[in-house]
């Protein structure tokens, strides 16, 4: 108990410490991520059934099918329209601003737990790294879920449109090049929303999370939320 | 010669609110030797709280030093300050200030987590901690499940993870009742005999009186006076007389 050396040197923990740490959380916040991550998960079911959606016109009037079809959009024959671009535009917007927007509310009510944590002995780049990692996992979560979402709104709509037909020219696979650069095509598409949910939700946690985790201790405890 | 553990040196801190400025420590000058318990004592807002931030480095004086161990804080890194809040000191709060997300025994690992304590062997001393505090059977309820007494004990078991030289205690028994309030005081005073932990508690509870072997009275930021146990002794029979 008589500990008159001199005071060390914080160690770094392990990265596999910090994912541990990082699950367990989740795993009993659960009902509280999913708040968080509807967000994303809204953001991104937006963003895919608006594009799906195009890939799907843009497919079947591919195939030569669009003649028989009454109310194909007519610009589709140049690839992607000007008024499909404009939405796919807003719903990135709308993921951006939400997940920002969610990430911002998960850690601010969270600044007594930051507190707790530093109090306890964490350096401030481990409480950083241990909500980036959080928001990774709840932004490619949120995002999967999100992205099956919107793919089943868009299947829906083009089931209405072109009945059985949009299964036999699902454009499940990206598009030769030539007949337009955004038909990446709905497994490419998925994996993209589920990149980009977690890209934003690391990017829109971790400026909150490092003001936060800068904080002295006796101010992160003091807020109450 | 007496064995210093914590010395404050003229300690003033403002908090700046617009342009306001209030002092809430206009300079604190305190000695706590090892192995001390020691109540600090004040009517709420005289400065307790912002008092054991300066101790526990959880915050910065506007002005003045702070030595533990013989250490100046001011000239730690930030690497040092995490250490020495890691090791040094155990954190006791009013709202015990546990982590949500993390069970009893969760609660009691994580600094030893961070001090880079292997798992087999800061599991088997979380055991043994929560054990010592009454809670051997509540070890794997998260805090939610536990009473107000029973997060306190994990609070206590978890300052002592890492075997600290002063444990810093901010009202631990306010928001308990008077006999909850009595169990915990008397665990705390327990560690401090029997271990010889130094213990610096916040407090209005006059419950702490007859344990403290000092009391400092603060009244506006100011160390009013210091009394010694002989002295408190003669007011405990007072106060006892009053109930
Ligand atoms: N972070 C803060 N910002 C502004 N004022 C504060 C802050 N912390 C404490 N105070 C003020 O400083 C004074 C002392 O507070 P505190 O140390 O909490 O008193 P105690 O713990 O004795 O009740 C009070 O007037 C309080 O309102
Ligand atoms: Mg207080």
């Amino acid at each position: 108990m008589n500990q008159r050396a001199p005071i060390e040197e914080q160690i770094d923990l392990p990265f596999l410490e910090s994912l541990r740490i990082s699950f367990q959380s989740l795993k009993i916040r659960f009902g509280r991520s999913i708040i968080t991550t509807a967000g994303i998960t809204l953001g991104i079911a937006f963003l895919v059934s608006v594009w799906t959606n195009n890939e799907i016109e843009f497919a079947l009037q591919e195939s030569g099918r669009s003649s028989e079809i009454a109310n194909i959009d007519e610009a589709a024959e140049q690839g992607i329209s000007t008024k499909d671009i404009w939405l796919i535009i807003m719903s990135l917007i709308v993921c951006v601003v939400g997940i920002a927007n969610s990430m911002l509310m998960a850690v601010t009510e969270r600044f007594r737990e930051i507190g707790t944590m530093k109090c306890l002995g964490a350096l401030d780049g481990f409480v950083v790294r241990l909500f980036l990692l959080e928001s990774g996992f709840q932004g490619f979560a949120g995002a999967l879920i999100g992205a099956l979402i919107g793919l089943l709104g868009a299947v829906i709509l083009g089931l209405k449109n072109y009945g059985l037909d949009l299964f036999f020219y699902f454009p499940l696979l990206p598009a030769s090049p030539e007949n337009g650069p955004f038909q990446l095509g709905v497994l490419l598409l998925i994996l993209f929303g589920c990149v980009l949910g977690m890209v934003l939700a690391v990017i829109g946690s971790s400026f909150p999370a490092w003001r936060a985790a800068k904080l002295p201790p006796a101010e992160a405890m003091r807020t109450e939320v | 010669m007496p064995d210093i553990v914590v010395k404050t040196e003229d300690v003033v801190k403002e908090y700046r609110m617009g342009s306001n400025v209030l002092r809430a420590l206009d300079g604190i000058n305190i000695e706590i030797q090892r192995g001390e318990y020691i109540s600090l004592m004040g009517p709420s807002g005289s400065g307790k709280s912002t008092l054991f931030n300066m101790i526990g480095a959880l915050d910065r004086p506007t002005e003045g030093e702070v030595y533990i161990d013989g250490q100046n804080m001011s000239n730690l890194s930030q690497r040092q300050i995490a250490a020495f809040r890691c090791h040094r000191v155990g954190y006791i709060f009013q709202s015990y200030n546990l982590l949500n997300v993390r069970t009893a025994h969760g609660n009691v690992t994580l600094p030893m987590i961070f001090a880079g304590i292997p798992e087999k062997q800061r599991n088997e001393k979380a055991e043994k901690l929560l054990d010592k505090v009454g809670l051997g059977d509540r070890m794997y309820h998260l805090p939610d499940e536990l009473s107000g007494g029973q997060r306190q004990r994990v609070a206590i078991a978890r300052a002592l993870a890492n075997d600290p030289s002063i444990v810093l205690a901010d009202e631990p028994t306010a928001n308990l009742d008077t006999i909850t309030g009595r169990e915990i005081i008397d665990l705390i005073k327990q560690l401090n005999t029997e271990q010889g932990v130094t213990v610096i508690s916040a407090t209005h509870d006059l419950k702490m009186l007859d344990v403290s072997d000092r009391i400092v009275d603060i009244r506006d930021g100011l160390v009013e006076r210091i009394r010694n146990r002989d002295e408190i002794e003669i007011e405990v029979g007072e106060v006892g007389g009053h109930e």
